[in-house]
């Protein structure tokens, strides 16, 4: 079957599947309201107005106002930007390192494969987000080096996803006809073993970003990412903390926003995994 | 057997060796002279940095500090604080209580939890009742730790008043903190149980037990849950190290004592041999963890050991 006709059937299938539907349409909207939020929302989010402290959501501030009578609707809208990006350019360093890794190992085996495999192992003895904590300790905080620390710690996911897909493929006729052809290892390597990797690495990644967005705002919520006053998600949830008693709805928005955006990540993930590479299923 | 333990040890050692490197190397990591960091809040002379050099035997030759690092982590040694000015080794050991009791009471909520969403999904398969258990482990898997802690402190503790917000202690300090943890923990093993589950069941000597006419439940817990444990059991490994570095998010939340808060601590404060000395016993607890995983692997499913 020809690529393109491959990707318009799993494309409609992708449409006809219910939850990936679903995290569809929330990841659309919440995108909108990324987009939209300077028109959506006039307040300045990150200008303070200490008259306007802790007003309870209303006409005035839809979804309240916090300490620094900053409107809380503009915070979480601007923030949407924030975790989308943080999650983007994470999942994008992680996929970016960890594909050459993956494919040089499978690919060239022996001692280049067990050097590259041991570093992977390694990384992988710092469980959660402990490597990511390792690694904000030795920079500065900040949303940059946050967006770095996330992205290297999923490295070794996707160095393993790639070698082992990697590791099949080379196997196939078409590789050793290639080969026997005069291929060149590089050209191999981009033409026919790239392609086999393609579709977990989508189905990875997208479950991964959702991971990427989650770790980010914790290590924010910990005082280790976005510094204020930005208006990052972790950050919001981490300074209405203090005021859980008497204005709930500082950390309960932004808490609301994190889980909705990786919820629909992971159902659109999801989606991908059962069309895409059924056999990546639990 | 002897031979699989034996490997599965020794396949270790790499791995440690690795991360004492990993950990070791952080120092050298900072952007900088990691001594004018670490002082960067107070005033101080080029002798109080030099002092702290030699302190922290930064003058000395790289394999010379690895050796030493190795050495002393070996006897316990982690170093000490340079906030508290107490052996950092001490610090881990005087929150370690606290976090292990939390790791093991979250990962009590997430097993029961778990196991029991999975085993419903599973067994009434594309009923309402899958669809809602599902629903609930997909919303689990998808919630920050750190909201769900939030939340619950806004319900039982500061609306109701069943349970204190903040503090470690006794039981009653534990219960919010451990399902905040387990809660979490728990999404991702009902999904397993469900998948491992729903393969054992479709498998020919299930269809044979229940041919012989053995009761549903029979069928279920002897012949189908013990296989469909298997798989189970790898992720308990990966959900404790899960655990534990969950507890940094969770201890904080709740201010509860424990690592968790010892290293974000350390981090803020910059507090070198504290982070260098936590973030090595975690990640060492958690390869010796997966060992020890690894062979209750081998002994629940005998294709393993005889491989």
């Amino acid at each position: 079957m020809r690529s393109s006709t491959r990707g318009s059937v799993s494309a409609s299938r992708l449409l006809r599947h219910r939850g990936a539907r679903v995290g569809f349409a929330i990841l659309g909207f919440l995108v909108l309201l990324a987009v939209l939020a300077p028109w959506l929302s006039r307040r300045d989010p990150i200008k303070t107005a200490p008259r306007d402290a802790l007003r309870p959501p209303g006409a005035a501030f839809l979804l309240g106002s916090d300490q620094y009578g900053r409107d809380v609707l503009s915070r979480v809208l601007h923030g949407a930007r924030i975790s989308l990006v943080v999650g983007l350019v994470s999942v994008s360093i992680a996929v970016g390192l960890g594909t050459p890794i993956g494919l040089a190992s499978g690919y060239y085996g022996g001692r280049l494969d067990l050097v590259l495999m041991r570093l992977v192992d390694v990384m992988l003895a710092f469980p959660g987000i402990l490597l990511a904590l390792a690694i904000v300790s030795v920079l500065r905080p900040s949303l940059t080096n946050l967006m770095i620390a996330v992205g290297i710690a999923a490295v070794p996911t996707y160095a393993r996803l790639v070698r082992a897909t990697v590791l099949a493929a080379k196997e196939h006729l078409y590789v050793e006809a290639a080969r026997a052809v005069g291929c060149r290892d590089r050209g191999i390597l981009v033409r026919y073993l790239l392609p086999n990797v393609v579709a977990p690495l989508v189905v990875t990644a997208t479950l991964g970003l959702g991971t990427a967005i989650l770790s980010a705002a914790a290590l924010s919520f910990l005082g280790l990412g976005s510094q204020p006053p930005e208006p990052e998600w972790g950050r919001m949830l981490s300074e209405g903390r203090d005021y859980l008693r008497e204005a709930w709805w500082i950390a309960t928005f932004p808490g609301l926003g994190i889980m909705a955006t990786v919820l629909g990540m992971n159902l659109v993930g999801d989606g991908l995994r059962d069309v895409l590479d059924p056999r990546l299923r639990e | 057997m002897l031979s699989y333990v034996a490997a599965r040890i020794l396949a270790c050692v790499p791995v440690l060796v690795g991360v004492t490197l990993a950990v070791f190397s952080l120092l050298f990591l900072i952007p900088g002279d990691p001594v004018k960091m670490m002082l960067a809040e107070f005033v101080t002379s080029p002798e109080q940095v030099a002092r702290m050099r030699s302190q922290l035997h930064l003058d000395e030759p790289i394999l010379v500090q690895y050796g030493r690092f190795v050495g002393h982590a070996l006897v316990g040694d982690l170093g000490t604080s340079i906030r508290s000015r107490r052996p950092v080794a001490q610090e881990i050991a005087e929150n370690l209580g606290s976090t292990a009791v939390l790791a093991t009471a979250s990962m009590a909520v997430a097993v029961v939890l778990g196991v029991s969403l999975g085993l419903v999904a599973a067994l009434f398969r594309n009923s309402w009742l899958d669809v809602l258990a599902m629903l609930v482990a997909l919303l689990g898997v998808s919630m920050p730790s750190f909201w769900l802690g939030l939340l619950l402190i806004l319900g039982f503790s500061l609306h109701i008043g069943w349970f204190p917000a903040t503090g470690g202690g006794d039981l009653r300090h534990l219960v919010m903190p451990a399902l905040t943890l387990g809660l979490i923990a728990s999404a991702i093993i009902a999904r397993l149980t469900r998948s491992s589950l729903l393969e054992v069941l479709g498998q020919d000597y299930v269809r044979t037990a229940r041919a012989k006419g053995l009761a549903g439940w029979n069928v279920v817990v002897q012949h189908s849950l013990a296989n469909a444990l298997i798989p189970i059991v790898t992720i308990f490994g990966l959900q404790f190290g899960n655990l534990l570095a969950g507890a940094v998010i969770v201890e904080t939340v709740f201010s509860r004592p424990g690592l968790g808060r010892l290293l974000v601590g350390g981090i803020l404060n910059k507090d070198f041999p504290l982070i260098q000395g936590t973030i090595l016993f975690v990640a060492t607890a958690y390869v010796l963890i997966n060992l020890v995983v690894d062979l209750a692997y081998a002994v629940l499913d005998p294709r393993i050991r005889l491989r």
